[in-house]
């Protein structure tokens, strides 16, 4: 009884780790979304086991964020050091300090006591466009821009489900390491601009979304097809820059995901190997008695 | 069932040690504890729970390090950890996921217990302190879920502090000195950190008890009858030592899935919002394994009688013992007790789920009825069964039940040695 308990539960781990590892495997067809609706699982690079980032997605998004999104939002958590890091970007450390010169920052105070701007340094902090909240407020119709460096894990999308299905889904979530619900929001959020319902009563300034909750959002619509050139062919539509934005602030805020998911896949074989002998030595072990 | 030392210390040193401070002895006989033969899976999550512990203290007082317990840093800090602290990401990433894990356990551990009734009589008291442990680890847990200082850290701290306003006449200025002041704020943020800190080590010392505790009484097991002699028992190590570290590493692989591969599935996206006192998440939603407990809060009308019923469920195990009336320790041999033990798990399932719904229509209705069965349970039923109920026979010992009755009581122990080397 006990053996065959001890075998079985060896087994199920075996098969959840397997189960895992094919379901989390990043295209596998059990969440490869069509495009068609865009609230719902997307397929990203970065789900999955072997989730990794596209460093051209993720170079493409930020160019998104700072030509467009940083005119109204910060991202003070992250430095620009960040953008050359491995499993990021991995923009050239040329091409880090030419983003970060780019900048000024406030430094000081110098001898005299006074503060002072100077060109930026990859050491530097991303450059927040308003000095406070109030300031951010008052320049945004009185809504305010939440800053966007952890925006990728503030947010998810909620797959109501009836109660007797609810364990189902939950385990199929767990089993494919399900994490990407702050990119599928945003994609959503981003291309869910849309023109109200004739029975929706929209407030002075504010825009229909389709799945911003309550439907109205004091964001104006910031991403028009064609408004940010790409150089490397990749299609300028609105979709597209949804795509790499999403994809950058996963990556923003889950710097990192690839060193995790790497030594994760080290850890599970060093575990199912150490499960593995320690079922053989018990069994052998407890072969000798009657239990 | 404290068994006899069999300890001899076979060196001048080891001599010298015992008439001393017989720590070589203590360990000896932990080694070779008498354990009854027939224990099952669900005997090693003692073993695992003592594991988390490990976990928690280790990981928690390296976060401790890099932490800033105050309300305008403390959020930044966190996610300091994760980007910047080198490993941060997987020490917080454990920490967080073990918090988890701890109550998966914990509440694994417990069913057992009720199951094959493990805490009747002579294990009242190892029973009771593990309903300390219990609410040793939900202060800790709910106090620790407030440092990140998310949205939910905050609100959450809010609503279950504000319960001890439900408290008549004294109930505001309760709520006022556990927060330090008119709100949730620095103050507490800064005594939820000194608490969380020092709990944990409360929960060390408790341990310690519940395993003494254990010690003395021995160990119930599957089939709930007392141990006989020796034929009913094997040595603890290594055994038990290496069963308990199959089913560890068994554990520790789903552990591994969630820090790895889905570290922030079991936590709530708003807490990645930092706390704004201003503002009122649209749902405000503990951790999982508080849900059953929220579900029993809100089902109740009344503030004062919800927060009575909450604390109730938990307080109820404490006097269990003396609630059941049945001698039969193990449901194996209780056919009604069986039945009802199952509805008593889907009713607290019930009530978990629950928990994440809001309290209205059908929710709530069944939020009620599976509230009022959770009590019936414990003090209808469970005093009931024991009179109305015809157990089925129990064997007359382990050994009989394990070797077969001609071999049974023979005192003939099969030749396992205590120690492999001695082979
Ligand atoms: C003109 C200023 C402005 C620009 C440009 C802008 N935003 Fe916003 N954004 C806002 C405001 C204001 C809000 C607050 C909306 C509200 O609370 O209704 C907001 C909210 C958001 C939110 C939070 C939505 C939620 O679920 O709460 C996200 C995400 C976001 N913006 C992303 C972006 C991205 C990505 C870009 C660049 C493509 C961008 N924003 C460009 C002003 C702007
Ligand atoms: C920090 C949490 C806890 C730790 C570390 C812990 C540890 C242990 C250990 C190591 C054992 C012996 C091995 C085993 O039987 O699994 C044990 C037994 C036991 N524990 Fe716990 N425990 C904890 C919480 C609890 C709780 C919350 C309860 C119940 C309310 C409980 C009730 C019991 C009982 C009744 C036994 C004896 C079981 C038997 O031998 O049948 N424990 N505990």
């Amino acid at each position: 009884m006990n053996r065959l308990v001890g075998a079985i539960s060896a087994f199920c781990s075996v098969c959840f780790v397997l189960a895992g590892l094919w379901l989390g495997s990043a295209n596998s067809p059990a969440f490869a979304a069509s495009e068609a609706p865009h609230t719902g699982m997307q397929s990203w690079t970065f789900s999955g086991v072997f989730g990794h980032f596209d460093r051209a997605q993720l170079q493409r998004g930020y160019k998104v964020y700072q030509e467009v999104c940083s005119n109204c939002h910060g991202m003070r958590l992250l430095s620009f050091r960040n953008l050359g890091e491995a499993g990021g970007p991995e923009f050239s450390e040329a091409e880090v300090k030419a983003i970060a010169a780019g900048f000024q920052v406030v430094d000081g105070p110098n001898r005299d006591g006074e503060m002072f701007e100077r060109d930026g340094k990859p050491s530097d902090r991303f450059v927040s466009p308003f000095k406070n909240d109030n300031e951010a407020r008052s320049a945004n119709n009185s809504a305010l821009p939440p800053d966007l460096s952890v925006i990728g894990k503030a947010r998810g999308l909620h797959r109501e489900v009836p109660w007797y299905l609810a364990p189902f889904n939950w385990l199929q979530e767990i089993a494919a390491g399900y994490q990407e619900g702050g990119a599928d929001y945003m994609f959503a959020l981003l291309t869910g601009y849309a023109e109200a319902p004739s029975d929706f009563k929209l407030a002075e300034g504010m825009e229909y979304n389709k799945v911003f909750p309550g439907h109205q959002i004091a964001m104006p619509p910031p991403l028009s097809d064609e408004a940010v050139e790409y150089t490397d062919g990749t299609p300028q539509t609105v979709t597209q820059y949804a795509r790499d934005l999403s994809a950058f602030f996963m990556w923003a805020a889950d710097t990192k995901l690839e060193q995790r998911k790497q030594l994760g896949f080290r850890v599970m074989i060093y575990l199912l190997i150490l499960t593995v002998l320690l079922y053989l030595a018990k069994r052998k072990l407890w072969s000798r008695v009657k239990h | 069932m404290s068994h006899e030392s069999t300890y001899k210390p076979n060196s001048n040193f080891e001599k010298w040690m015992d008439e001393r401070l017989p720590i070589i002895r203590m360990s000896a006989e932990i080694s070779s504890f008498p354990t009854p033969r027939n224990l099952n899976y669900l005997w090693t999550f003692g073993g695992i729970l003592t594991f988390c512990l490990v976990v928690q203290i280790v990981t928690g007082i390296i976060l401790a390090m890099h932490y800033t317990p105050h309300v305008d840093y403390a959020f930044d800090s966190v996610q300091h950890i994760k980007r910047n602290v080198n490993f941060g990401w997987l020490l917080q990433g454990i920490h967080m996921v073990g918090g988890s894990m701890f109550f998966l356990a914990v509440f694994v551990h417990m069913f057992r217990g009720l199951y094959y009734g493990s805490y009747k009589a002579p294990r009242e008291i190892l029973w009771i302190l593990g309903v300390v442990l219990l609410l040793l680890m939900m202060a800790t847990a709910f106090m620790g879920y407030v440092l990140p200082w998310g949205q939910m850290s905050f609100w959450a701290a809010t609503v279950i502090t504000n319960l001890f306003s439900a408290i008549p006449l004294i109930g505001e200025s309760i709520v006022q000195w556990l927060w330090g002041g008119f709100s949730v704020d620095n103050p507490t943020l800064n005594r939820f950190y000194a608490l969380h800190f020092l709990l944990p080590f409360m929960i060390f010392g408790v341990v310690v008890l519940h395993i003494w505790a254990l010690h003395v009484t021995g160990n119930n097991n599957p089939i709930g009858i007392d141990v006989k002699g020796k034929q009913d028992t094997l040595a603890f190590h290594p055994l038990y030592t290496l069963k308990d570290g199959f089913a560890l590493a068994v554990f520790a692989i789903l552990f591994a899935w969630f820090v790895f591969y889905a570290p922030d599935y079991l936590g709530h996206p708003d807490n990645y919002i930092q706390a704004n006192p201003l503002q009122t998440p649209p749902h405000i939603v503990p951790e999982w394994y508080f849900l059953p407990f929220y579900a029993i809060l809100r089902a109740i009308p009344s503030k004062l009688l919800g927060v009575i019923a909450m604390v109730s469920s938990i307080l109820v195990l404490f006097i269990l013992p003396w609630l059941d009336t049945s001698r039969v320790r193990s449901a194996k041999f209780r056919p009604l007790y069986r039945i009802f033990f199952w509805i008593f798990v889907v009713t607290c399932l019930g009530l978990g789920y629950l928990g994440a719904k809001p309290p209205e229509g059908n929710y709530l209705i069944f939020a009620r009825l599976f509230t009022a069965y959770y009590f019936i349970h414990f003090l209808i039923v469970i005093p009931m069964l024991g009179l109305i109920e015809r157990p089925k026979p129990t064997p007359n010992s382990i050994s009989e039940s394990v070797l077969g009755k001609s071999k049974g009581g023979g005192g003939q122990p099969d030749a396992v040695p205590a120690a492999p080397e001695n082979r």
